[in-house]
C-alpha cells in the first residue's frame, strides 16, 4: 500500500509537469489550430538558455531566461512561420512544425555535443517523508510549481479578459474578430504562454530524479509525452491536457513498478491508443461532426 | 502498365529508357561505397512511395513506417534464418529459402498494418500521426523484449544471404563478371535493390492511375462524400494501410541486408527504427511532393542520400572538411537535417506540391517554349 501511494504521489508530480507541456500544446491549437511538433524543440531551447546563463546568473536567474527564451522561441516560430501562412491547411502547417523542430534539435544537440547537463535546483535532493510515503523532493517540488501554474492559467483562463478573448477565438474566429478582438494578438499571446509553459517544463524534465537523463535528445524524446496527454484529453480542451498528463504521469509511474520499467514508455502510448479507439477525439475533446 | 507506356510520348519514353539503362549500368562503372549510397536511397525510395500513397494519395498521416521496416526485417531474418546451432544460441529460424521469406515478410508487414486498420479508421489526421507514432514505441518494447527473434540490442543477428537456386544475390557466392567487372556483393545488391524499387515504383504509378488512386483520393477529399459514392471508405483506408505497411516492411528487409545486421533499437529516437528514421520518411514524402512516387524517390535522394555523400565527399573536398570537421560538431547527419528541415519549411510556405510540381512546371516551361502554343493537353 505504501509503494502503491508513493507511486501516486511520484506519478502525479510528473504528471503535473506533463501537464504543463500538454496543456501548451491545447492553448496553441485551440488558437492556430496547428499540432505543434515543435513543443519538444522549445523545450530543449528553453533548457538551453538555462545551460548557457547558469553560471553567470544563478539557477533562478538562468530558469527566468530560459523560460522567457522558449517563449520568444516560440513567439518566434508563430510570427514568422505560422501567421504568415493562415490559408494552409492545418496539416501543412504541423509538417511546418516538423521542418522547425528538426532544425532547432539538430542544432542544439550539436551545441551541447558531449555535455549532458542536468538542470538540478540548487537546494539539492532529498527524500521527504510523510507519513511512510517517501517522495523525493524534486517531485513535490514538481507537483506544486505544477499545480500552482496550472490553477493560475485557469484563473487567467476564465476570468481576465485575455481568457475571454481566447475562448471567443477558439469558439469563432471571424465573429471574434468582428467583436473587436485582435485574431493576430491573441494567437501571438497563445504561442507565448505556451512556449513559457514549455520553459517551467524543462527545469523538471532534465533532472536525475524526473528522467536519470541530462538535457539531451532523451529530453526532446520525453517532452514528445505531451502528445499522448493532450490526445487522451482532448486535443481542444485545457482541462482535458491537465487530466491527460496526469493520465500519463500515473501510467508510467504504475507500470514501470509493476510491469517493467521498459515497457512504462509504450505502455502510455498504448493507453492512449484504447482511448483513442473508444473516444476518437479525447475524453473531453469536441466530436467532430462531418456534413456533406 | 502496358497501356501508359503506349501512350507515353516518344520523347518520355526514351528518356525512361536512357534512365533505365543508365541505372543497370552504374555498377560497372562507380565504386562499391558509392553503390551504397544509392542502395541505401533506394531503401528510402521503397518506403517512401509505400508512405507517399498512404499520406499524400489517401490523406493518411503516418509516422509508423519504421515498425513496419522492423516488422518486415524481423519476419525475413526469423523465416530465412537457419540455425548454425553454436553462435547463435536461443534465435528462432525457420531455414525457409530467402526469396520465399522476402514475400512472406511483405505480407507479414501488410498483415500488421491490416491489424492496426481499425484504428486507422477510426482516427483521423493528426490524431493518427500520433497514434502510429506509438507504433515506433510499441516496435521499441517488442524489439527490446523478443530478443530471441530480432536479435536484442547487443549483438544482432545477421540476415541469411538472399539467393534464388543456390546464386547469391546478395553475397558473391558463385563469382560470375559481366562486362569484366566482378560481381561482387555490392554489385548484386544494386541489382537486387533497383529490382525492388522498378517494381515499387511501377505498383505505385499502376495504382495511382487506376481505381484504387481514385478510390484513395475520394476519401481524401471527403469520406463523406465517398462513401455516399459508394466506395466503401473503412475498406479502402484499411487496404492502403496495409498497402503502405508492405512496403516499409520490403524497405525493412532491405535495410537488415544493406546493414547486413538486425538489430533493436536501445532507444527511441535513434537507430533504424526510431522516430528520427519516421520524420526522414515524412520529410522526404513532403519534399517530393505529397502522393508523387516520383516526388518520394527525390526525397529519397535528399534524406537518405544526402549525408552519406557528403561523408564520401569529406575526405576530397577541404571546403566540406573545414565546415564538418572541428569540434562544432557539424558532422554530415547535422548538415542533412538542417537541409531537410529547411526544405520542409520552405515547401510548406512556397510550393505545397514539393519537387513533383517544380518539376512539372519545369517541364512545361521547356515543352511550351520548344513547340509553338497548343492547346493545353488534357491529363
Amino acid at each position: 500500500m505504501t509503494t502503491f501511494l508513493q507511486l501516486t504521489v511520484n506519478g502525479a508530480g510528473r504528471g503535473a509537469v506533463y501537464a504543463l507541456l500538454a496543456l501548451g500544446f491545447v492553448v496553441i491549437f485551440r488558437a492556430t489550430g496547428v499540432v505543434n511538433f515543435a513543443h519538444g524543440s522549445l523545450v530543449l531551447l528553453g533548457g538551453y538558455v538555462v545551460f548557457a546563463t547558469r553560471d553567470p546568473l544563478g539557477y533562478f536567474g538562468a530558469a527566468a531566461a530560459g523560460i522567457l527564451a522558449a517563449a520568444a522561441g516560440a513567439l518566434l516560430i508563430e510570427r514568422m512561420l505560422i501567421s504568415r501562412t493562415r490559408l494552409a491547411e492545418p496539416i501543412a502547417l504541423a509538417l511546418l512544425t516538423i521542418g522547425v523542430d528538426v532544425i532547432v534539435l539538430e542544432e542544439i544537440v550539436r551545441r551541447l555535443g558531449t555535455d549532458l547537463p542536468f538542470l538540478n535546483a540548487p537546494f539539492g535532493e532529498a527524500v521527504i517523508r510523510l507519513g511512510g510515503v517517501a517522495v523525493l523532493r524534486e517531485q513535490l517540488v514538481a507537483l506544486v510549481v505544477g499545480t500552482v501554474i496550472i490553477v493560475a492559467f485557469f484563473l487567467a483562463f476564465r476570468y481576465t479578459g485575455w481568457g475571454l478573448s481566447m475562448r471567443a477565438q477558439a469558439e469563432n474566429r471571424e465573429a471574434s474578430a468582428l467583436m473587436g478582438i485582435r485574431n493576430s494578438r491573441v494567437t501571438a499571446s497563445a504561442w507565448l504562454v505556451a512556449g513559457a509553459l514549455a520553459g517551467v517544463a524543462v527545469l523538471f524534465l532534465a533532472t536525475q530524479d524526473f528522467s536519470g537523463a541530462g538535457l539531451s535528445r532523451a529530453t526532446h524524446a520525453l517532452a514528445l509525452v505531451a502528445f499522448p496527454a493532450a490526445i487522451i484529453g482532448g486535443l481542444d480542451s485545457t482541462a482535458g491536457a491537465v487530466l491527460g498528463g496526469l493520465v500519463v504521469g500515473l501510467t508510467e509511474a504504475y507500470s514501470a513498478e509493476y510491469i517493467s520499467f521498459d515497457f512504462s514508455k509504450s505502455a502510455v502510448y498504448l493507453v492512449m491508443l484504447i482511448v483513442l479507439v473508444v473516444v476518437p477525439s479525447g475524453i473531453f475533446g469536441t466530436r467532430e461532426v462531418h456534413r456533406v | 502498365m502496358s497501356r501508359q507506356w503506349r501512350r507515353m510520348l516518344p520523347a518520355r519514353r526514351v528518356a525512361w529508357l536512357v534512365a533505365v539503362l543508365v541505372l543497370l549500368a552504374v555498377p560497372l562503372y562507380v565504386s562499391s561505397s558509392w553503390l551504397r549510397v544509392g542502395e541505401f536511397v533506394m531503401i528510402g525510395a521503397v518506403g517512401a512511395i509505400g508512405l507517399t500513397l498512404l499520406t499524400g494519395q489517401a490523406g493518411q498521416l503516418s509516422l509508423g513506417t519504421p515498425f513496419f521496416m522492423l516488422v518486415g526485417g524481423t519476419a525475413y531474418c526469423v523465416l530465412a534464418g537457419r540455425s548454425t546451432g553454436l553462435t547463435d544460441g536461443d534465435l528462432v529460424s525457420l531455414g525457409w529459402p530467402p526469396l520465399l521469406a522476402v514475400v512472406a515478410a511483405v505480407l507479414i508487414a501488410a498483415g500488421f498494418g491490416l491489424a492496426f486498420a481499425p484504428v486507422a479508421g477510426r482516427v483521423e489526421g493528426i490524431y493518427l500521426a500520433v497514434a502510429t507514432l506509438s507504433l515506433v514505441y510499441l516496435g521499441l518494447y517488442l524489439g527490446q523484449s523478443l530478443s530471441q527473434l530480432t536479435g536484442g540490442t547487443s549483438s544482432g543477428r545477421t540476415p541469411e544471404a538472399l539467393s534464388v537456386f543456390g546464386f547469391g544475390l546478395t553475397d558473391d557466392e558463385p563469382e560470375i563478371s559481366l562486362l569484366g567487372v566482378p560481381m561482387r556483393d555490392e554489385e548484386r545488391m544494386w541489382y537486387l535493390f533497383l529490382a525492388f524499387t522498378v517494381v515499387a515504383y511501377l505498383l505505385a504509378q499502376g495504382a495511382i492511375k487506376g481505381r484504387p488512386g481514385r478510390s484513395w483520393r475520394a476519401v481524401r477529399d471527403n469520406s463523406a462524400a465517398a462513401g455516399v459514392m459508394g466506395v466503401p471508405v473503412a475498406r479502402v483506408r484499411a487496404e492502403v494501410f496495409a498497402i503502405s505497411s508492405a512496403y516499409a516492411g520490403l524497405a525493412g528487409v532491405m535495410t537488415v541486408h544493406w546493414f547486413g545486421l538486425l538489430k533493436a533499437d536501445e532507444s527511441e529516437f535513434s537507430g533504424s527504427w526510431s522516430i528520427t528514421v519516421a520524420i526522414g520518411f515524412l520529410a522526404m514524402v513532403i519534399i517530393g511532393g505529397m502522393g508523387s512516387v516520383p516526388g518520394a524517390v527525390l526525397g529519397a535522394c535528399v534524406v537518405n542520400g544526402l549525408p552519406l555523400v557528403l561523408q564520401l565527399l569529406l575526405p576530397q573536398s577541404s571546403l566540406l572538411r573545414g565546415l564538418l570537421s572541428g569540434d562544432a560538431g557539424f558532422t554530415p547527419v547535422v548538415l542533412t537535417a538542417f537541409v531537410y528541415g529547411a526544405a520542409i519549411i520552405l515547401v510548406v510556405l512556397f510550393e505545397p506540391g514539393g519537387l513533383a510540381a517544380l518539376g512539372r512546371r519545369a517541364a512545361k516551361t521547356v515543352s511550351s517554349s520548344k513547340s509553338t502554343p497548343q492547346k493545353a493537353s488534357v491529363t
